[in-house]
């Protein structure tokens, strides 16, 4: 009998010890449950509020300046070579600047992140040129995409946090097989991507949705076959970028699609539809802003493939499904909401 | 005296080792010379061996063991012969079949040609295999139910790589060979076509296999229950019902009104178990070939209800004019 507890304490022993191996990888509970959808239809978000208090600490928007006159005299004719901000009075263009260096190169110099020291106006440095650009970005997405950011609008701190180079960015994926060209291809996925949420589906779901723009939707719109030929490894593709959406927003499938009918948008929350204009909004900023950029960034800014550093929905929302949980610092800088009269001109030239 | 409460059995018999049944004609001696293995004689039989392997058992091996190298290589060649990162990211790795371009021609070897080949390979493996256990059940003078339970298996095995693909003209719809790969294979497949909730098999196929698990659990604990009185002896217990099976029977008619014999209850738990991959792969055979879209097949069926809408109406941004492409 003494052999036998000694068995049956080591049996336990060792599923105690696997389930805490098992475990390991696993959040610990409790987890919040929200319904967000019809009962008993697992329309339900699932929050880790451990997790979440992070984030949302993570995603608070800093303190706006003191608003300041549009009294006196343009900037555009104070400064020389302004081109975007040129209506702006000399004290609102400088709370900008200001602003903007906080939001962007705090740590990185200051001013002289982007200015010549010896001549402000000096386009020598590519990062003014860029930033140029970025300013036109910033009002075309505020004026041009309200159906994805609303009146909440962004600014240059939604994706920069400080820092010159946003922290969620993509390249494109370098799709070379390892080792030789005679076995062990990857198929463009199967490693442990965070883009995808670790998972083995298709770790660059960007170049084909974000950049280019090939089919997300793999279902047929009817009961039989009739003519749909999108084939289940396509269908893979979709799901990376749904993945990687749901991993940037911190949400599930559910807080966009219906449960039973990912397709139908019949029942589908309407945060769906923001959601289409999104991602037609990181391809257009792709394509419209950052692709072009790409001969102004130097090489150690560009990617394996000599690529720009592009968009992706994780870039403004970073882990919030509002960016900055949903502050608007918009209202508090108002000349980056559309692009002026004036200079719409001289970007139109 | 002995019970049979435990995690473990806890009486081993031993005695001279058996080398089992003379075999006739035709078939190969048995490998090994047979030994007792106090450790394993807590989960099984103490006797370890002979093993009759023969030549329908070496050819399955090597066809296997081909088919497990091609996998195995592909997957250190794609993390660049590193073993360190092999091993890391073994589930994430994964032989991929063709992209679906290549349709049912032959791709080139690493483009989903080293796929193919592994699938004959591996379907000559388990086609060998299944050989060996009928003939060896017919040596055995056995009924062949084992074969055919496995033969249920195998039908779902060939569903997914071999009739679907063919019937859906395209080697890329077959499964990858890799552990998370094979699984986001599975979500893919249910979000292609529409949610295989709503497949009529599938739900069947589910039936059966949560089926067979609350069968298992309830034979296996009403003959631990009634060991005390020589109920693990079943087939005993068959012929001459004693007071084990008595018990055992009496219990379910007490809790549920109806019981299984001690031999039926052997038949409900061999067809659930093999209805599980049989309807499955009815399931997957009709998916894509037949049935492109399961929800709106329920829709259209009258399968699926209709949920109040809680949202306001989602209109498709794609039909709606004067928005960005």
């Amino acid at each position: 009998m003494k052999s036998l507890s000694f068995l049956r304490r080591l049996a336990v022993y060792a599923a105690g010890l696997s389930a805490v191996l098992l475990l390991t990888a696993c959040e610990r509970p409790f987890q919040d449950s929200v319904q967000h959808g019809y009962r008993g239809t697992g329309m339900v978000q699932v929050y880790n509020p451990r997790l979440l208090a992070v984030k949302t600490e993570a995603n608070q928007a800093p303190v706006a300046l003191p608003a300041v006159s549009g009294e006196g005299p343009k900037a555009g004719e104070a400064y020389k070579n302004v081109k975007v901000l040129g209506d702006l009075s000399v004290a609102q263009f400088n709370r900008l600047m200001v602003s903007m260096t906080a939001w962007v190169s705090p740590n990185d110099g200051g001013c002289v992140y982007c200015h010549n020291p010896a001549n402000f106006a000096d386009d020598e440095k590519y990062t003014k040129v860029v930033a140029r650009r970025m300013l036109q970005m910033t009002q075309a997405i505020n004026s041009e995409w309200k159906p994805h950011v609303a009146e909440t609008g962004v600014t240059c701190y939604t994706c920069h946090r400080g820092q010159p180079v946003p922290s969620e960015i993509w390249f494109k994926a370098n799709h070379q097989p390892y080792g030789s060209n005679f076995m062990g291809d990857k198929a463009g996925q199967n490693e442990p991507a965070r883009v995808v949420n670790l998972s083995s589906l298709p770790n660059d779901p960007f170049t084909p949705f974000l950049l280019g723009d090939l089919n997300i939707r793999v279902n047929g719109p009817t009961a039989l076959p009739s003519g749909n030929r999108q084939s289940t490894k396509q269908a893979e593709w979709t799901y990376g970028l749904m993945s990687h959406m749901s991993e940037s927003l911190g949400v599930n499938c559910t807080y966009c699609h219906n449960s039973r009918s990912f397709q139908s948008w019949e029942n589908s929350p309407p945060q769906r539809a923001t959601a289409w204009h999104g991602i037609r909004m990181a391809r257009g900023l792709n394509t419209g802003y950052m692709e072009p950029l790409t001969d102004t960034f130097p090489q150690h800014r560009k990617g394996e493939l000599g690529d720009v550093a592009k968009i992706n929905c994780g870039t403004c929302h970073q882990g919030a499904y509002k960016p900055l949980n949903g502050a608007s610092m918009l209202k508090d800088y108002p000349e980056l909401a559309a692009p002026s009269s004036k200079a719409a001109q001289v970007a139109g030239n | 005296m002995a019970d049979y409460l435990n995690l473990f059995t806890t009486v081993q018999a031993s005695g001279p080792v058996h080398h089992g049944e003379a075999l006739g004609p035709g078939n190969s001696p048995r490998t090994g010379q047979p030994g007792i293995s106090w450790l394993l004689g807590k989960l099984g039989n103490a006797q370890i061996g002979p093993i009759y392997l023969g030549g329908l058992g070496l050819a399955s091996l090597v066809c296997g063991l081909i088919a497990f190298n091609i996998i195995g290589m592909n997957m250190l060649a794609s993390v660049n012969y590193d073993p360190i990162q092999f091993v890391r990211q073994l589930f994430w790795l994964a032989l991929e079949p063709p992209p679906p371009e290549y349709g049912l021609s032959l791709p080139p070897l690493n483009q989903g040609g080293w796929f193919l080949i592994c699938g004959m390979f591996l379907s000559a493996s388990v086609l060998l295999w299944w050989v060996r256990i009928y003939r060896r059940a017919i040596q055995l003078g056995m009924g062949t139910h084992v074969a055919w339970a496995f033969a249920a298996a195998l039908w779902l095995f060939f569903v997914l790589g071999f009739f679907r693909p063919i019937l859906m003209g395209s080697w890329g719809e077959a499964v990858p060979y890799g552990i998370f790969p094979h699984l986001d294979w599975t979500a893919a497949l249910s979000i292609r076509y529409g949610n295989l909730f709503y497949n009529p098999f599938h739900a069947l196929s589910i039936v059966f296999l949560y089926g067979s698990v609350l069968l298992f659990a309830m034979h296996g604990a009403t003959i631990l229950a009634v060991t005390r009185f020589g109920g693990e002896r079943e087939i005993e217990q068959i012929v001459d019902r004693g007071t084990a099976s008595e018990r055992a029977g009496l219990f379910w008619r007490w809790t549920m009104g109806f019981n299984a014999s001690m031999e039926s209850i052997h038949r409900w738990a061999w067809w659930f178990a093999v209805l599980c991959p049989i309807t499955g792969g009815i399931g997957i055979l009709l998916t894509g070939t037949v049935v492109d879209n399961w929800y709106l097949w329920a829709i259209k069926h009258g399968v699926a209800p209709a949920y109040p809408n809680v949202f306001p109406p989602v209109i498709d941004p794609a039909l709606s004019l004067g928005v960005k492409p």
